[in-house]
């Protein structure tokens, strides 16, 4: 059968079926976007919904009398040994005079972090003239006393099943009607190392361990990264041994993360003796993890910038090596500077190598060096995670969203970056 | 048929072009003497006055690619010399012969001999950077750094340390944007990139920048193919100007400007130096009848 249409006929007759193609596709490229923007809007709102309440802590108004009798039972103050506890029971026993026996005052005891002593020895010893006066002081409330002012805990359930008895929950409501029960910004987030009592813990110790790990890591990834990818691009005879250089390189950007984890506790660990949980030792690590990421974007831009500025250069008698520091590298540095941060943001975000090498203990102070044990955020959230109290969840949220904060901040400074920088040619 | 030719050592490279049609060649110029094979010497003049610089049997082989066979030439001082050429001929690969950029391209290897005042550049102990201050190059497109239209002219005699203090700098910036004849365009605005400026001011630029090095030789590959007609003319006075100082080597398409701009014209084809002659000689009496096939538009 001879088609007899003409050119203009044929052409028009597949018009529509093109037409329904492309209308399918982009409707199915809306969908995907769609669905991408749901998953993303999912969950963030759940992490907010779940962290914000972190960043508000109860807080109990009690009037403590700086008693002189007790805190310096011989005259003289000992601030490793005075029982400040003893001066916050006494304040919590005068304003819910009820609870009389012994068993009722262990529960009226629990209702005030352990923290609040910590709170009158860190004031007595900034200002010892208080000594002998009564002091009003915000202290914070137990986690479960938060929990049930934030909701958290149903009072409504049986008692056995929860972690605060009728009398406990009756005394708060007492505090909270007498005016002495706030919620209030909690700032031991913020301050304080990891603790086993979830109103006193904090994100400082894993935020300074992360930063010392990005500053190993940038120190020595940055200039490594940058020079093997110049050396490579622009220096390196191309042959077999450079292919394999190159081969291994993509390989190397590819291998799960545990596995340098694993080859840090043998070499760095083991071998050279490094201290354990160190963040000297966890920034070696994410160095060896994050090299293979900067000299492949380094790579990139070298070889981003137009053969025709290096001609130029070279057309003038320019050698080599000033082609390459006049010419290439300014024109490459913001691309090689966005793949440093997309690195160091990767970087940021791990935790199993890190597993590896120790950085998973419970650590309570804030490191103070390189060689200071200490975790890392992302390590510092897979452990409240795992922590059984009810409060650490809203903590782990809220570690989450600084962690994504610090992810963002990133991000965003890579793109600024890139736009300041580029120029065009 | 073929016509005989009086220079021709390889004849038995001529069978190929036997089959050619050359009827009509032979029929609207019957000139004797004309050669018509590929492969042979080159004919006409190689050598000049005054040479300079000067190639003889220079082969470059990009890997397993012959891309240019035994060229020789002798390039004069204070002359224009055109090299013409369908593409991919081998006109731009000796040029960048003469200042070793072929350096760069790794699989590119050359053997003859080139030299420059009579010293070999591709001797020994000849440093290519020193070679290329002292044969500057300007490119197809124009190609200035990112950089102010100052730092551009300024980045050769920086690198070479040509100027002792800012003033003399300042001087060798001023000096050849003049001579490039930029200067009024540019002179209130050489803090501005000089990518900003338009695309003939740009290739003037580059010239300016080139002849801030103050080279002996100024070798230009296809200087004006981006550029309009009225940035092309300026560029081709530019080159009046410049040869009286300096030797020119243009790579060109346009047969016009070879005519205009050049004192001898080198046509090339498929690697080879076909004819070498004074312009008026190579545009009204080509010797091959490549070269007067190319000229006259039947190839290229």
């Amino acid at each position: 059968m001879t088609d007899n249409r003409t050119t203009r006929q044929k052409v028009e007759a597949g018009l529509p079926r093109r037409r329904r193609k492309e209308l399918r596709f982009k409707l199915l490229g809306m969908l995907a976007t769609t669905v991408g923007i749901l998953f993303l809007g999912v969950f963030f709102s759940s992490l907010i919904a779940d962290g914000a309440s972190a960043f508000k802590q109860t807080f109990i108004k009690l009037d403590i009398e700086l008693s002189e009798e007790v805190l310096a039972p011989g005259g003289e103050l000992d601030l490793a040994y005075a029982d400040f506890d003893g001066l916050v029971r006494s304040a919590l026993r005068a304003e819910i005079p009820e609870a009389s026996g012994r068993r009722d005052r262990r529960e009226l005891y629990r209702i005030v972090s352990v923290g609040a002593g910590y709170q009158v020895r860190d004031l007595i010893s900034r200002s010892p003239e208080l000594l002998g006066t009564t002091q009003t002081m915000w202290v914070p409330a137990s986690s479960n006393v938060d929990m049930l002012i934030k909701g958290n805990i149903d009072a409504n359930i049986e008692e056995a099943l929860r972690p605060l008895s009728d009398k406990q929950i009756g005394w708060v409501r007492t505090l909270q009607e007498a005016g002495r029960l706030e919620s209030r910004f909690n700032k031991a987030l913020f301050t304080n190392g990891d603790s086993r009592e979830p109103e006193l813990a904090g994100i400082k110790g894993a935020v300074m361990g992360s930063l010392y790990m990005l500053l190993v890591t940038i120190a020595l990834s940055f200039p490594i990264g940058v020079a093997a990818a110049i050396y490579l691009e622009e220096f390196a005879p191309r042959n077999r041994w450079s292919d394999l250089i190159e081969v291994n390189i993509n390989n190397l950007a590819a291998v799960p993360s545990i596995v340098f984890g694993l080859l840090g506790l043998a070499v760095f660990i083991n071998w050279a003796a490094l201290p354990r949980s160190a963040p000297l030792v966890g920034g070696l690590v994410l160095t060896l993890l994050t090299l293979p990421v900067i000299i492949i974007a380094s790579r990139a831009a070298i070889k981003a910038v137009p053969p025709s500025i290096r001609e130029a250069a070279l057309g003038l008698g320019a050698s080599q090596m000033q082609v390459v520091f006049h010419h290439v590298l300014p024109l490459a540095l913001p691309g090689m500077l966005t793949g440093t941060i997309i690195g160091m943001s990767r970087a940021l975000g791990e935790s199993a190598p890190l597993l590896m090498i120790g950085m998973v203990a419970f650590i309570v102070d804030v490191p103070g060096s390189l060689t200071d044990p200490a975790t890392a955020l992302p390590v510092q959230i897979f452990l409240w995670a795992d922590s059984p109290e009810r409060a650490f969840a809203e903590r782990t949220s809220a570690a989450i969203i600084v962690l994504l904060g610090f992810l963002l901040v990133m991000n965003l400074a890579a793109v600024i970056l890139r736009r300041r920088m580029e120029r065009k040619w | 048929m073929t016509e005989a030719s009086t220079n021709d050592p390889a004849p038995e490279s001529a069978p190929e072009q036997k089959a050619e049609p050359v009827v009509e060649a032979a029929v609207l110029h019957e000139m004797p003497g004309r050669v018509t094979e590929l492969g042979g010497a080159t004919v006409g003049n190689t050598t000049c006055e005054h040479p300079f610089m000067v190639a003889e049997d220079v082969n470059v082989y990009y890997g397993d690619n012959h891309a240019i066979q035994n060229v020789s030439l002798e390039i004069g001082k204070k002359e224009v010399i055109a090299l013409i050429g369908p593409s991919g001929c081998g006109k731009s690969t000796f040029l960048r012969c003469l200042n070793r950029m072929n350096d760069t391209i790794e699989t590119a290897r050359v053997t003859g001999n080139i030299t420059l005042d009579g010293k070999d550049i591709y001797r020994k102990e000849q440093d290519p950077v020193a070679l290329r201050a002292r044969v500057g190059m300007v490119f197809q497109k124009p190609n200035p750094f990112p950089k102010s239209i100052y730092d551009n002219v300024a980045y050769g005699p920086r690198i070479h340390g040509l100027a002792a203090d800012r003033a003399e700098l300042d001087n060798i910036v001023h000096t050849s944007l003049e001579r490039a004849g930029l200067i009024n365009e540019v002179k209130d605005r050489l803090d501005e990139p000089g990518t900003s400026l338009s695309g003939g001011q740009q290739q003037r630029l580059c010239i300016a920048r080139t002849i801030a090095v103050n080279p002996e030789v100024i070798l230009m590959d296809e200087p004006c193919s981006a550029l309009d007609p009225i940035a092309t003319a300026r560029i081709e006075d530019l080159m009046d100007e410049l040869c009286e100082d300096y030797a020119i080597v243009i790579v060109t398409h346009s047969m016009q400007q070879a005519a205009r701009v050049s004192k001898r014209v080198a046509y090339f084809h498929l690697g080879l130096l076909v004819e070498v002659d004074d312009t008026d000689r190579i545009f009204t009496n080509p010797q091959h009848k490549l070269t007067e096939d190319y000229i006259t538009g039947r190839i290229g």
